[in-house]
């Protein structure tokens, strides 16, 4: 039962924004809209990463931000990384007819394949896309196909000026969702736990937390209260956020220190 | 059946938490509480913060796990909330405690001693940092003083002094801690290891060597146990490789009184600890066992 990383090529690389690229990889991981993979450059560190393809080809959407996603940009079709995995729940559509998916930033990410399986089930499906502007929106095409889209951004260069939570409740005023999937940044996701709460609607969140061991669920880095993102997660619904007070406040650095989520997130930065 | 007493403490049944393992905060550890651990172990706390080491830190292969996490902490002076929130505990909660020298040992000793932990486990033999643990727990002479100088800041509180099966001879380290006043013994910590990815031809963990735990070593822990038996008489938690209830089992026959469990989480999850103990008293049941205190050391008679 060895989970060691396993070695495979960059098939193709996609310029998707100014700071975002897809990385296609050649190995074949099956899994569920949600579930993420260890990236692994030797050397160098080893990162999560939700996948944005699965089955005989993956793939992994990636900012440029630090030490590991610099090198990782600095890489080539052809060039190999390391992958193990998948790990985490993912989500769960099981009896869902409609559905509505928020998405702040990179937080389109985690739930491409998720708004791609909707669509293929004929699930009646209504996406937020947030960014700071235009042209951040990340998976714009690729989300408008799978049902209708609505884009909000910080600085009203496409679609709304405004967040995305916002239009969630402009929306559920006129329409009814058996679930709300949501990713993004915590601050808005809390936002989206709270609309959700107010108007009794399932939602599913796709939380991330620093991680170490990375979907073994052994060594408690990526703790929120007393769940794994790595293991229980990283989709959480209403009754585990409900009793979840570090949700949208706390969050530990690499030392496993408690902080202040604007703490965490400007390390993260 | 399953109840027992270790250095004073009551357990209600021999299944402990390993230190490293989910015990970042208190929470973590009420759950494995909740899950039926007869008692847990906090992560390792040392005098200040430390990150640990760069991914990846845990590997798993065929037979075990390899890890070199890097001893994270937040230090001492951060958990206070985590011990404010483990007097809710149903079992007893252990501390756990590293240092690079005999003056960290203490002056992280003293904090904890405060906090009133049921027992303090003092780590003199973490394979995955430059300059903690290992060395201490490698030479009776300096694993003796750190155990004496420990002693001395925590008085009543029993402690546990956690064992490396990498030492030449374990008894003889057993047996200084034991006289510098340990009142119990944990073995085995890991064992160092290393694990190459052929491909990229680099070593699988960033820190490059880890402690190898799981089904691998409990050989090892098994043979350690026996011979630490033979040389002291403070209890034993035995540790390595623990994922059933006969695992557990051999463990005390070959001499511990309670029986850690660590890399068993990731094979099982928390569940690990209701299973281990159904498993046991299943066997005990068709074995004529009354109480589990009847299984420690047997395998010497």
């Amino acid at each position: 039962m060895s989970d060691l990383p396993k070695i495979c090529r960059i098939k193709k690389i996609v310029q998707e924004t100014q700071s975002i690229r897809t990385f296609f990889l050649g190995i074949e991981i099956k899994a569920i809209p949600g579930q993420f993979v260890m990236a692994w450059l030797p050397g160098i560190d080893e990162k999560p990463f939700t996948l944005t393809a699965a089955g005989k080809e993956i793939a992994i959407t990636v900012q440029e931000r630090g030490k590991f996603t610099k090198a990782l940009f600095a890489m080539k079709e052809g060039d190999s990384i390391g992958i193990r995995g998948p790990y985490g729940n993912g989500f769960d559509f099981k009896g869902v007819k409609k559905a509505c998916i928020v998405a702040g930033g990179c937080g389109a990410a985690p739930v491409l394949l998720l708004a791609q399986e909707l669509k293929k089930k004929k699930i009646g499906l209504k996406i937020i896309l947030g960014a700071r502007t235009g042209s951040e929106c990340l998976f714009k095409k690729n989300l408008g196909k799978t049902g209708g889209l609505y884009i909000t951004t910080d600085d009203g260069s496409e679609g709304e000026k405004g967040f995305t939570t916002t239009t969630l409740e402009k929306l559920l005023q006129k329409e009814k969702f058996d679930c709300v999937f949501a990713c993004g940044p915590e601050i808005m996701l809390s936002k989206v736990f709270e609309i959700c709460e107010k108007h009794k609607i399932k939602c599913q969140l796709n939380l991330e937390r620093f991680m170490k061991c990375g979907g073994m669920g052994i060594c408690g880095q990526c703790a929120i209260n007393e769940w794994l993102v790595c293991r229980d997660g990283p989709v959480f619904r209403n009754e585990q956020l409900q009793k979840m007070p570090e949700f949208g406040k706390f969050a530990r650095l690499k030392s496993t220190k408690k902080v202040s989520l604007q703490e965490y997130a400007q390390w993260r930065q | 059946m399953l109840s027992t007493v270790f250095a004073g403490i009551e357990l209600k049944n021999p299944t402990v938490l390993a230190s490293g393992i989910l015990g970042t905060n208190a929470e973590l550890l009420l759950r494995a509480a909740n899950s039926g651990a007869g008692a847990v172990t906090m992560k390792s706390v040392g005098p200040k913060e430390r990150q640990g080491h760069n991914n990846p830190t845990v590997a798993v292969w065929e037979h075990g796990l390899l890890n070199a996490v890097g001893l994270p902490s937040p230090g001492y002076k951060e958990i206070e909330e985590e011990f404010e929130l483990l007097k809710k505990s149903p079992v007893p909660v252990i501390a756990s405690i590293y240092g690079a020298n005999v003056s960290e040992f203490v002056e992280v000793a003293k904090a904890i001693a405060e906090k009133k932990p049921a027992m303090v486990e003092v780590n003199i033999s973490c394979p995955n940092s430059e300059m903690h643990g290992q060395l201490f727990g490698c030479h009776a002479d300096s694993g003796a003083s750190v155990i004496s100088a420990v002693k001395k800041e925590i008085g009543e509180i029993p402690l546990i002094a956690k064992l490396t099966p990498q030492a030449l001879n374990i008894s003889e380290i057993a047996k200084a801690c034991e006289a510098a006043g340990a009142d119990a013994i944990c073995a085995i910590n890991t064992v160092q290891g290393m694990l190459i990815n052929i491909e990229a031809h680099k070593p699988v963990l960033h820190f490059k060597k880890g402690g190898i735990s799981g089904p691998a070593i409990r050989p090892i822990a098994v043979r350690c146990i026996w011979d630490i038996f033979e040389a002291v008489k403070i209890p034993i938690i035995g540790l390595g490789g623990v994922s059933n209830g006969r695992d557990a089992i051999e463990l005390m026959q070959a001499g511990a009184t309670a029986i850690g469990i660590g890399s068993g989480i990731y094979y099982q999850g928390t569940g690990v600890f209701k299973k281990v103990c159904e498993e046991m008293q299943e066997w005990m049941k068709a074995n004529s066992y009354k109480s589990v205190k009847e299984l420690v050391g047997i395998a010497h008679e």
